[in-house]
């Protein structure tokens, strides 16, 4: 695979930029200050201390040995994301786009959110580091999610309720938008998943990227050679970017990424610009979006990252789609058999690799990511079996 | 009490059980004398801790918390960042391991909130083994997601409705279980309580936390803290933290008790602070009793400090002098969630929370040259909901 | 000398066998306590054995406990028991058995425990979570007050703790007959009779059978292989619900004299 060919804020035909021109310029200016810390020694040294010491990594892969028997194919390793701090990969991002942020002499850090899980994560690292932070969350999402709100609020963000259009996750991206272009100078906009306008979803995938730079080397510290395959789900697509990462040169690794049946945005959807970007997107003829649905909140989207467009169109990246009542099963039989409970996004990856370790051979291993810790979808897992 | 038996932390702790009990716990007591030193025993147990349980977990500076409080150096001992989410799971996968190695198929554990109901089914699920958690019917009604959680990892969660259907009672219903099938059952104890060996046990497969951050701290700062606190309910976390230690005189030892809402009130659950030498679960111990020695009821806002007794080694080293205990309110507790909230980013378990507001105030009579660690032994994340409650959403 | 030792002692020596039943003081009231003494008394019973509530009764099976439940919610309490025993202590004929948890004798105060219990007419002892190992801390105060220490031996104990148990064991020796806690069973190993032949080869300090005898073929089987027998939930039962016929059926089957 050319590595020309991701260059620029575009990867093959996707990627860009495509936003107001006064934004476009402030988006240049966090790309510059992305280019010029990436590479820094200190930077870097200061990043990997937090990851070690407050994010709790490196995190194990782990080999679930009660579940490779049951399948009876290839051995499954398990990469633990789910034991970072707050709960999943999220916190990589954060803790590196912030670090960034602290280096840009700002002060105060925005987000959007729409169930919660970022604006926790951002609200986190900027109570660490004594941001001042603001999150903008749909107020539909503020009523339905208030226990997360208080969570946030906890730790000291304040909670905006964007009470426009539908009250979701899109008017959040839009205000956190406005107020970005109005307060670029003392403010960062801090985007969570691997999507939107140059140059966020490289910044992203930079720093989930420690995920497959883990899993890498433990693997071949565990088996002395590379996996069959690494499964991770895609909603945005920030964890699957993260545990790909590495491996995209590997030519002999598959790289195969779950989505939604739902909000299978590659398997269904057709390239469009949408969120300030291209890439693919669920629309009918007319380009409307369409409606998805996902029992992961955090899949629940119409677009996907870039680089998985790219992957998916060049062929390097295989996209599969998993059901509702697969995610479910998967919840269960992981938290059953190996004493696990995967959050249901991650339960997507999990769901493919019990179809796809018993058609390898014992001499094959898979990687599973497993981004995050099903302790959030409990409720909602009890209320769906108990309906 | 001047008998010196087995099993006895100066003169508690003991084997105050039915003798039906009695050759269980002697088996017990062999199988793990003979385990605690075989090497594949515990290479197997340090394997599932790395690669399961994400040991080890880290030693963290907490700047923000050093400089809000001005005094000592604090560091937190982050037992949140395990699997599960606490400390707890530390014992849970040790006896799991333990009774598989003595060939017992099945474990009976008991739970008051449920977080050892959780880490038992857990290491249950990942060593096959057939799991029943007792627990009170009104924590069961509380909980009904904790008990959804046991079911998921493959566990029967039995609800007792005797007494005053909480923690205690559990554990009566759970050592009943164990009385009647003792054949192919292994009780997994949740805390460094009950009849001895269990808070040998306890306390041993919990030291890993002690020795960690001894380790940990002699290669950060080349030297032993001056202070370590943690907060003590039975004492699982703190025995844990503190037996590697206690030998070390220059280190003071500080285990916070709860006392709910005041120990003057009566509604807490300071068995050291606020209780009397008794017997109860098979242990002498500090307990919170009436005239007529029944067990009073404990309270507090954390639910895992919530146990009207106090493991015997505590109550030992509170005799000896060698630690002090103190106690902190739930209000206060709630003031020590929203300090490491907003100073490091760090939701703590109420139970910890305990721990941080009592140590923030110690930091703040230290200098600054001095070392202080705190035993971070869970996350809040179970607690949320209690929180927004109990702050009735007032975060000033 | 113990009291109990000898009562149970000259039953047997007539042929019939002992018999203890266990009763909840304060189940149904202290003013209860008695009239139901004296109506055992004068169904022919060896000795009470009279049970004190307490808030974690580990070692009771369902029945007893909620009938030490019903007892605390009235109030019950060890030592509103040893009052009321001593209010009518000259009418008690035959020796009395306090069985209590180790705890609120401690809240008591060891010493004064033995003295009062002695005064009201306990002649003998069981605390079943105290095992022989401790029982040091209370054995001196019972000794002083000629209150016989009664141990529990179980189906699970080793051999040389059966030994141990049986010739530390004052007045009777308490042979449990199942594995775990006390209540109503139907069915029993046969390797009991073994059991209590090992027992009695100790000791000439009786054996009692005791857990789950429920039935006068209980009685009547168990009886065959030692001194007598213990009646726990069975005849908790029958006084909760009044019914002394039960009771009656169940104390002839321990005399030599009834045939069924």
């Amino acid at each position: 695979m050319s590595q020309t060919a991701i260059k620029n804020g575009y990867y093959g035909d996707f990627g860009g930029s495509f936003v107001p021109e006064d934004l476009q310029e402030v988006l240049q200016y966090i790309g510059e200050q992305y280019e010029k810390y990436k590479n820094d020694p200190e930077f870097n040294e200061e990043l990997e201390y937090y990851l070690r010491e407050y994010a709790g990594r490196e995190n194990p892969l782990y080999l679930a040995e009660n579940l490779t028997k049951q399948l009876g194919g290839a051995k499954i390793y398990l990469k633990r994301e789910d034991l970072n701090h707050t709960g999943s990969h999220k916190i990589n991002n954060v803790l590196g786009q912030i670090l960034l942020a602290k280096r840009m002499g700002v002060k105060r850090v925005i987000a959007e959110t729409g169930a919660g899980q970022h604006g926790v994560a951002t609200a986190t690292a900027c109570a660490m580091f004594g941001m001042e932070c603001t999150i903008y969350m749909g107020a539909k999402d503020t009523k339905r999610q208030a226990l997360n709100v208080f969570r946030m609020e906890l730790l000291g963000a304040e909670v905006v309720a964007v009470d426009k259009g539908q009250g979701l996750l899109k008017e959040a991206v839009d205000e956190a938008f406005a107020d970005l272009v109005a307060n670029y100078k003392n403010t960062f906009y801090l985007i969570g998943s691997a999507v939107g306008p140059t140059p966020y979803p490289e910044m992203v995938e930079h720093f989930q990227s420690i995920i497959s730079k883990e899993s890498r080397a433990q693997h071949l510290a565990k088996e002395g050679k590379l996996p069959t395959a690494v499964v991770a789900a895609v909603g945005g697509g920030s964890n699957a970017a993260g545990a790909f990462y590495h491996y995209i040169n590997d030519e002999e690794v598959r790289l195969i990424g779950v989505e939604p049946a739902g909000a299978a945005t590659l398997s269904k959807g057709s390239p469009a610009v949408f969120h300030g970007f291209k890439s693919y997107v669920l629309q009918d003829e007319e380009g409307n979006l369409l409606d998805t649905e996902s029992i992961a909140a955090g899949l629940d989207y119409q677009g996907v990252g870039p680089l998985h467009a790219y992957l998916h169109t060049t062929g390097r990246g295989e996209y599969v789609t998993a059901t509702n009542e697969e995610v479910l099963e998967a919840f269960k039989t992981l938290s059953r058999v190996e004493g696990i409970i995967p959050a249901l996004e991650s339960s997507h990856a999990v769901a493919h690799a019990l179809k796809l370790a018993p058609t390898l051979s014992p001499e094959d291993s898979i990687i599973v990511n497993v981004s995050g810790r099903g302790d959030k979808d409990v409720e909602q897992v009890f209320a769906m079996l108990n309906k | 009490m001047t008998t010196t038996v087995k099993g006895r932390f100066g003169r508690f702790g003991g084997q105050f059980v039915p003798e039906t009990l009695m050759t269980a716990l002697q088996e017990l007591e062999e199988a793990y004398d003979q385990y605690k030193n075989d090497e594949e025993f515990q290479n197997e147990l340090k394997y599932y801790l790395k690669n399961y349980v994400g040991r080890e977990t880290p030693l963290y500076f907490a700047e923000r918390l050093t400089d809000y409080c001005g005094g000592a150096k604090i560091y937190l001992k982050r037992e949140d960042l395990n699997h599960t989410g606490a400390h707890k799971i530390n014992n849970a996968l040790g006896q799991a391991l333990l009774a598989k190695r003595m060939g017992k198929k099945k474990i009976v554990a008991e739970t008051g909130a449920g977080q050892h109901g959780v880490a038992t089914a857990t290491a249950c699920a990942l060593l096959n083994l057939e799991c029943i958690v007792y627990m009170g019917a009104e924590d069961v009604k509380r909980q009904a997601l904790n008990v959804f959680r046991m079911e998921l990892l493959g566990t029967k969660v039995v609800a007792v409705e005797k007494g005053s259907a909480t923690l205690k009672d559990a554990v009566n219903e759970a050592l009943r279980h164990w009385v009647t099938n003792i054949d192919d059952t292994h009780y997994i104890l949740g805390s460094a309580l009950g009849p001895h060996p269990f808070p040998t046990i306890v306390r041993d497969f919990q030291r890993v936390i002690g020795d960690e951050t001894r380790a940990q701290i002699l290669n950060l700062e080349n030297r032993l803290p001056d202070a370590v606190v943690a907060c003590v309910g039975g004492g699982s976390n703190a025995i844990g933290m503190f037996y590697p230690f206690v030998e070390d005189q220059d280190v003071a030892l500080f285990g916070v008790e709860a006392a709910g809402k005041g120990v003057a009130t009566g509604l807490h659950a300071a068995a050291i602070q606020g209780g009397q030498t008794g017997v109860l679960h098979g242990a002498f111990m500090y307990l919170l009793q009436d005239e007529n020695g029944f067990v009073q009821e404990a309270h507090s806002i954390s639910a895992g400090l919530d146990y009207p007794g106090v493991g015997p080694e505590h109550c030992h080293l509170h005799e000896s002098g060698r630690a002090k205990f103190d106690t902190v309110t739930d209000d206060e507790a709630l003031e020590g969630v929203k300090l490491l909230c907003r100073t490091e980013g760090i939701l703590p378990a109420l139970e910890s929370a305990h721990a941080i507001y009592y140590a923030s105030k110690l930091a703040k009579t230290m200098s600054p040259d001095e070392i202080l660690v705190i035993c971070l032994s869970g996350r809040g994340d179970k607690d949320v909901h209690t929180i927004s409650e109990a702050l009735g959403g007032n975060l000033s | 000398m113990s009291q109990l030792k000898d009562a149970i002692l000259a039953t047997t020596a007539n042929g019939d066998k002992a018999f203890v039943p266990y009763i909840m003081a304060g189940d149904g009231g202290l003013e209860k306590l008695q009239s139901t003494i004296s109506k055992l008394q004068e169904l022919g019973v060896t000795a009470i054995e009279v049970g004190i509530p307490f808030t974690d009764p580990v070692a009771d099976g369902p029945t007893i406990e909620r009938a030490g439940e019903r007892a605390l919610a009235n109030g019950t309490t060890l030592r509103k028991v040893i009052e009321t025993l001593a209010g009518f202590a000259s009418e008690i004929k035959v020796p009395l058995v306090a069985m209590t948890y180790l705890n609120p004798i401690l809240a008591y105060g060891v010493e004064q425990f033995a003295q009062d219990a002695s005064a009201a007419g306990i002649r003998g002892v069981i605390i079943p979570d105290m095992p022989l190992e401790e029982k040091d801390i209370i054995h001196p105060a019972l000794q002083e007050a000629n209150i016989a220490l009664i141990q529990l031996v179980s189906l699970t104990s080793t051999p040389e703790r059966v030994e141990r148990l049986t010739k530390a064991s004052e007045g009777f020796i308490y042979a449990v007959t199942v594995n775990g806690i006390t209540g109503a069973r139907s069915s029993f190993a046969n390797e009991l009779e073994e059991h209590f032949a090992k027992i009695q080869d100790y000791t000439d300090t009786p054996v009692l059978a005791g857990f789950g005898i429920s039935s006068p073929d209980h009685v009547k089987s168990f009886g065959a292989f030692c001194s007598g027998v213990i009646v726990g939930s069975k005849i908790v039962d029958s006084l909760a619900n009044d019914d002394w016929a039960t009771i009656e059926e169940l104390v002839l089957a321990s005399k030599v004299a009834t045939v069924r």
